[in-house]
């Protein structure tokens, strides 16, 4: 309650945008792997960088959402949440992060790896614009407008 | 002698007592026979044995076996293969009737008959068989011979009959000779028949794919009687069988495998069939007819002749489980594949009918007729037909002209059946060889890459993935790329002809367009031949692209030109880290390493840049200089383990040709300078980083030494495992503890460092975690538990691997890509090195003991292809700075029935790749989920073969398997038990660990050795040893050549083991000898010098020094286990009543023990899963 509806949304909206464009890194990058255009080492290393902050950053959102009381949206995002969570923990004591160089050419990870980034990507995109839904009718919510008095409109026609 | 082993006692039929010749040939025979032996009767065992001693004679046996010494896996080498035949075939120009049938002039009056066909087939064939055969030429040459009589015999007899004849042969390619003997037997009455008799046999027997080409006559004619001839006398047909000699098929086989209808249709064409049949008959059917008879004799066999029909054989054969009529098919498609055993007898002995009682009385018949036929080691194995019980019964019961030549024509495609709950003693030369790569025939003259350097586990590619499914069967390859060779082609040419869009190198496979173009096989895209390629090197001559070497072989090295380095060769480089703490002082590892550098630091490859280094650390690192100019080295210690740093940027690594006597002088003074250390603390972590801030500038090999567990500095660890805890269902602590050792690897693969590891523990050291730095540098683990310098053998054994390690070949800054034709792709590899990109491997170091395996997957279906290919590229610099590629190139054919995926599967390859994935199941997941995963996709494989072949679902008392896989449920069985999946025996970790790292890493032949010991029973060598000795004294240097005794390989299970006898046991890096308690004294003092098994310790180790033939001879044969090994195994003597026959009996796997099934009840389990 600390941030009005409004503010809440626009933030929702600027993280699933930033994700959005992150998961579009991710998946030029791995199809650049699997191109051969990369090397595993350096491929997973610049993927690692980013697991945290993107695991992070939603997960703030999550918390800013309930803090703001938006309960349903925050349904919405916690299983997200809590999947990153389950993929970061469940490495293995030697694993090198989420995409480890050693493993991502084996057992066909590397297309584990791109269909998930695909499946995020869906994810977030229809986020995306249930965010930008949300953030519209907060705006209209708080805006009065009076919508049917416009006889300006419909003497258009 | 006899005393010692009455089991050798000459067989009857054999007029002089066993000399030179029966040795020669026969003892291999002799020692399958064993194989066969049921679990039955002594009596039984007696008699089995025997009817291998007849084998022996059979030629092909004698050049077969040489081969098959070099390498016990595979069939004999072409080469070898190839010696022999010729040598043989002088003496054959005489008369045939005289000469044991594989001496036998080869069938020149058979060439009338076919006319071109068989002439055009002997001479290709042979030509053929030698190219043709090098992936796995066994069988085929030797066999020639025995055919060779065949035709004669035809020829001589009966114009006509002589088509029939040859088809037989065909047909039943290797049929041993026990089996013709029994067939003999009991066709005896019927031989009048015995045209007809041949008739009908022949048909099951004749699907054989490979020979028909030869003999497409006389298969045509074969097929179209069969029936008649059936309904004549369906018993009769095993005169058949013998009656050909398969010689020609031998040659010839391979290739024609694919196309048999073909064949056949252009083969019936002919009109001899009608003429020939009366002939036959005729002459078979008539005993009188001398000359019929002598053909037959000749031709057939030998077999037939062979054994005193009623006596020795028949124990052997007895085949009560099937009608007798049963028996004479099934067991003349060995019989053939046995050289015939001894012509020499009379037929009248060998037609004397067969006693019914023995049929009927021997209860466990099913099992021994498979091992009778067995026997034939080389031979049979690709043609054989291992006995397709199931067919047997039904379709022999009652003749039905359908049934048969269903059956026949199922041989004939190779896919044969054996009902393993009926064959238990499934181990033979029958089963043992791999299947043979049958190329259509536009390749059919390529040479495909040697077995033993690369596999497929299927020698038939499933043209979908759905129908791969289908089977169950892993698909994949398994790859030792560096292999020590003996004849390399070795190549240096401006530009490497490449397929310009996939980077494919040319290889023998590829499609001519004209001579101007080629067609990759790979991505099939067109591609132009530069000018060049038409100048033939080797002859200097232009013009003939197909000569070049690189069309020619397809195992070749090229010296690659510039542009294939990033940067000049690197030269040798060599680190040692030494761990000097105090347990490694107490086990005394350093002064044996120590000397055994300073003997072999000439001979460690490298030119004139090579430079060593040495470190050593305990809680500190302490560095060498030894700079110019010093007398001795100085020491310099490193006190800041958290952040190593390099104490000064030269002389720690140095030339080893400028400064050889400081690096003696410091290898001579490093054991003694720590020897009163008593600093516990580890820090093999600093010690890590500071060796690859050394290394990093060049590149190179780090071998580090390691006694405990590194507990200072970065890496440190903690003991993980719980000693309490080491038979627990669960195994936990498999994974590694920490990421250190794996992020040091992958930073040492990127600057072409690699590390190998010798692990030389006293306690717990964490392998799982340190074999890290091995693991994904492309280097290797040796491990030597509890090393100690007070116990010799373990000494001895770490010197001779470790002197290895020096002198091995080795290759730096390489990279290996795999590649696959269009539709397949690499999924998963399995081995030590970094996949840097899909298809590459980097490899820092490539040693010649690593092995590879890759996993492969469908990208699109195989439909419109006929051929698939894998070409692995190996670009390495050598140790005199010259960069090469190896390129070793593999063609399957592509098929869409579901039988034939089955019936091609590669046991070996198939449990070495299963082995790997088993390993990261257990790495991934927990141990009793590779364990199921086991026992899941052997019975998954097994209910796909059923549905593949139609059998009615529902439990029933068979377990019928493809011959391809009879031995697939006794090595996973193997596996189950093996140190690395074992549960309910104590393991220590590291040892579990290392073993699995042993799956992944060691070469097919040697990881089938580790998981599946080879046990020979040793008196035929002990035997062979009198008799040559007695027999040819005064040739000592004949006998020295003289081929030892191919000894039958027995199945680990103590049911084979006798107190009388002498057991070897080849584990891999340990050869067992396991000495029964009432071996006679005269044959310990003779072979191991002591007279009386007392006098043995409970530890002994190292073969004794006697001066004896007995003793020279098992020398020799264990030389010959060790000649595909990196290093001679350790040879352990362990006596009947020792503490250490533990050791030994852990090793018999197919027995039962406290928490695992034996080989029977694991199949019965498996029988009951199959639904």
């Amino acid at each position: 309650m600390f941030l009005p509806e409004t503010a809440t949304f626009c933030i929702t909206l600027l993280v699933y945008g930033a994700i959005l464009l992150l998961l579009i890194y991710y998946v030029l990058t791995l199809a650049d792997l699997e191109c051969d255009y990369l090397n595993a080492q350096e491929c997973c290393r610049r993927l690692n960088f980013w697991v945290i902050p993107k695991f992070g950053s939603h997960a703030l959102l999550c918390v800013l959402l309930l803090l703001g009381g938006h309960w349903i949206m925050f349904l919405l995002n916690l299983p997200m949440v809590a999947w990153l969570f389950y993929e970061m923990h469940r490495q293995r004591r030697d694993s090198l992060g989420v995409y480890d160089p050693v493993d991502i050419h084996s057992r066909g990870l590397l297309k584990v790896h791109l269909r998930n980034c695909m499946i995020y990507l869906g994810y977030y995109f229809v986020m995306f614009f249930v965010a930008l839904y949300c953030l519209i009718s907060a705006l209209i919510k708080g805006d009065p407008i009076k919508r049917y008095e416009d006889d300006e409109i419909v003497t258009d026609f | 002698m006899s005393a010692y082993n009455p089991n050798f006692v000459p067989p009857a039929h054999a007029p002089v007592p066993l000399n030179g010749n029966n040795l020669v040939n026969g003892l291999p025979g002799a020692g399958q026979q064993q194989h066969p032996q049921p679990p039955p009767s002594a009596a039984q065992q007696y008699l089995a044995q025997k009817q291998p001693q007849q084998f022996q004679q059979a030629p092909p046996a004698a050049g077969a076996y040489p081969g098959a010494a070099a390498n016990k896996f595979l069939p004999p080498t072409s080469a070898v293969v190839g010696g022999p035949p010729p040598l043989q075939l002088p003496p054959s120009t005489v008369p045939p009737s005289t000469l044991p049938p594989h001496l036998r002039p080869p069938p020149t009056t058979n060439a009338n008959v076919n006319g071109p066909i068989t002439n055009g087939s002997n001479g290709a064939s042979s030509a053929n068989s030698s190219r043709t055969a090098s992936p796995r030429p066994m069988g085929a040459q030797p066999q020639q011979q025995p055919y060779g009589q065949g035709p004669v015999a035809a020829a001589l007899g009966n114009p006509p009959r002589a088509s029939p004849l040859p088809t037989s042969q065909q047909q039943q390619p290797a049929v041993a000779n026990l089996t013709n003997s029994m067939q003999n037997l009991n066709l005896i009455p019927n031989r009048t028949n015995g045209a007809t008799g041949s008739g009908s046999a022949l048909p099951p027997q004749q699907q054989y794919p490979q020979q028909k080409d030869y003999r497409s006559l006389g298969v045509a004619m074969a097929q179209a009687r069969p029936p008649q001839f059936i309904d004549d006398k369906g018993t009769t047909s095993g005169i058949a069988p013998n009656v050909m000699p398969s010689p020609f098929s031998g040659q010839k086989p391979p290739n024609l495998g694919p196309l048999p209808s073909k064949m056949f249709g252009t083969a019936a064409t002919p009109d001899r069939p009608a003429p020939p049949l009366a002939g036959q008959r005729v002459a078979y059917g008539v005993p009188p007819p001398p000359s019929t008879e002598q053909q037959n004799q000749q031709n057939n066999n030998p077999q037939k002749a062979a054994p005193p029909p009623g006596t020795a054989w028949p124990a052997g054969i007895q085949s009560p489980q099937s009608p007798p009529t049963q028996q004479v098919q099934q067991p003349s498609p060995y019989a053939q594949a046995y050289p015939p055993p001894l012509q020499q007898q009379p037929l009248p002995p060998a037609v004397q009918p067969p006693p019914p009682g023995m049929f009927g009385t021997q209860p466990t018949g099913a099992p021994l007729q498979y091992q009778a036929q067995a026997p034939p080691q080389a031979y049979g194995q690709q043609q054989l037909p291992v006995q397709p019980q199931l067919a047997g019964p039904a379709a022999f019961g009652s003749p039905a002209p359908l049934n048969v030549a269903q059956q026949g024509f199922s041989r004939l495609w190779g896919q044969d059946t054996i009902d393993l709950m009926q064959n238990r003693h499934i181990l033979s030369p029958a089963t043992l060889p791999p299947p043979k790569v049958v190329l259509h025939n536009q390749f059919h003259e390529s040479i495909n890459c040697s077995p033993s350097i690369m596999r497929c586990t299927l020698t038939k590619i499933p043209e979908s993935n759905s129908l791969l499914q289908k089977s169950r069967l892993p698909l994949g390859i398994v790859i030792h790329p560096f292999r020590d060779v003996n004849s390399l082609p070795v190549i240096q040419c401006i530009n490497i002809v490449r397929c310009r869009l996939c980077r494919t190198y040319i290889n023998p496979f590829v499609y001519f367009v004209d001579s101007k173009m080629w067609k990759c096989n790979l991505c099939y895209r067109v591609n132009e031949l530069p000018d060049d390629f038409q100048f033939d090197p080797a002859t200097k001559t232009y013009g003939d692209v197909t000569r070049r070497p690189e069309v020619r072989s397809s195992t070749i090295e090229f010296i690659a030109p510039s542009e294939y380095m990033l940067r000049p060769p690197q030269p040798a480089m060599y680190l040692f880290l030494f761990d000097v703490s105090i347990i490694a002082q107490q086990s005394g590892y350093l002064e044996a390493a120590c000397a055994v550098l300073n003997r072999h630091l000439d001979e460690m490859p490298g030119d004139a840049r090579t430079q060593v280094g040495f470190i050593c650390f305990d809680s500190f690192v302490h560095f060498y200089s030894m700079a110019e100019g010093l007398n001795q080295p100085h020491e310099m210690t490193l006190l800041d383990i958290e952040d190593p740093f390099l104490p000064r940027p030269d002389s720690l690594l140095v030339n080893l040709k400028e400064c050889k006597e400081l690096v003696r002088d410091l290898l001579k003074q490093l054991p003694k300078r720590f020897a009163h250390t008593h600093d516990p603390g580890s820090a093999l972590g600093a010690a890590l980083q500071v060796a690859f801030k050394l290394m990093q500038a060049s590149g190179g090999r780090i071998t580090v030494f390691q006694s405990c567990l590194p507990n200072k500095g970065p890496g440190a660890l903690e003991p993980r495992e719980d000693p309490n805890n080491r038979s627990a269902k669960d195994v936990a602590h498999l994974n590694p503890a920490t990421d250190f050792y794996k992020r040091f690897a992958l930073e040492c693969s990127g600057y072409q460092v690699a590390c190998d590891l010798f692990l030389m523990n006293q306690q717990y050291s964490d392998m799982a975690t340190i074999s890290g730095i091995s693991k994904h540098s492309g280097g290797c683990v040796h491990h030597f538990p509890l090393y100690q310098k007070t116990k010799p053998h373990m000494v001895d054994s770490f010197r001779t691997c470790f002197k290895r390690y020096l002198t091995r070949k080795i290759g730096f800054e390489a990279v290996m890509r795999i590649r696959c034709t269009r539709g397949l792709q690499v999924h998963t590899f399995h081995g030590n090195f970094f996949v840097r990109s899909t298809d590459l491997l980097s490899l820092p170091n490539v040693n010649p003991d690593a092995g590879y395996g890759m996993q492969i997957s469908y990208d699109e279906s195989l439909t419109d292809v006929k051929t698939i290919c894998f070409q692995a590229a190996l670009l390495y610099t050598n140790s005199e700075g010259e960069r090469r590629i190896r390129v070793h190139t593999v063609c399957l054919p592509v098929t869409a029935s579901l039988p034939e995926v089955m019936h091609s599967a590669d046991t070996e390859a198939i449990v070495g790749l299963l082995s790997k994935m088993a390993v990261d199941r257990s790495v991934a997941s927990n141990l009793s989920d590779a364990r199921d995963a086991f026992i899941n996709a052997t019975i998954d494989v097994f209910n796909s073969f059923k549905i593949a072949q139609n059998l009615p679902s529902g439990q029933s008392g068979q377990l019928i398997a493809p011959r391809s896989l009879a031995l697939l449920p006794l090595y996973i069985l193997g596996l189950l038990k093996h140190p690395a999946f074992r549960v309910g025996t104590s393991t220590r970790l590291d040892d579990r660990v290392f073993a699995m790292d042993c799956m992944k890493t060691l070469p097919l032949d040697q990881l089938m050795k580790y998981v599946y010991p080879e046990l020979y029973k040793i008196d035929a060598l002990i035997y062979h040893a009198r008799n040559s000795n007695s027999s040819t004294t005064q040739d000592d240097d004949e006998e020295e050549d003289e081929p030892l005794p191919e000894l039958p390989r027995l199945q680990l299970s103590a049911e084979h083991l006798d107190s009388r006898s002498i057991f070897l046991m080849d584990c891999g890096t340990l050869i067992m000898l396991y000495v029964g308690l009432n071996v006679p004294s005269d044959v310990l003092e003779t072979v191991l010098g002591i007279s009386s098994t007392a006098e043995l310790g409970d530890y002994v180790y190292g073969l004794p020094n006697v001066v004896s033939n007995e003793n020279d001879v098992l020398k020799r044969f264990i030389l010959r286990l060790n000649y595909d090994k990196p290093y001679s195994a350790l040879v352990q003597i362990i006596r009947d009543t020792s503490t250490a026959k533990g050791q030994f009996i852990e090793r018999l796997s197919d027995d039962r023990n406290d928490s695992s099934l034996s080989y029977y009840e694991f199949l019965q389990h498996i029988r009951a899963q199959v639904k």
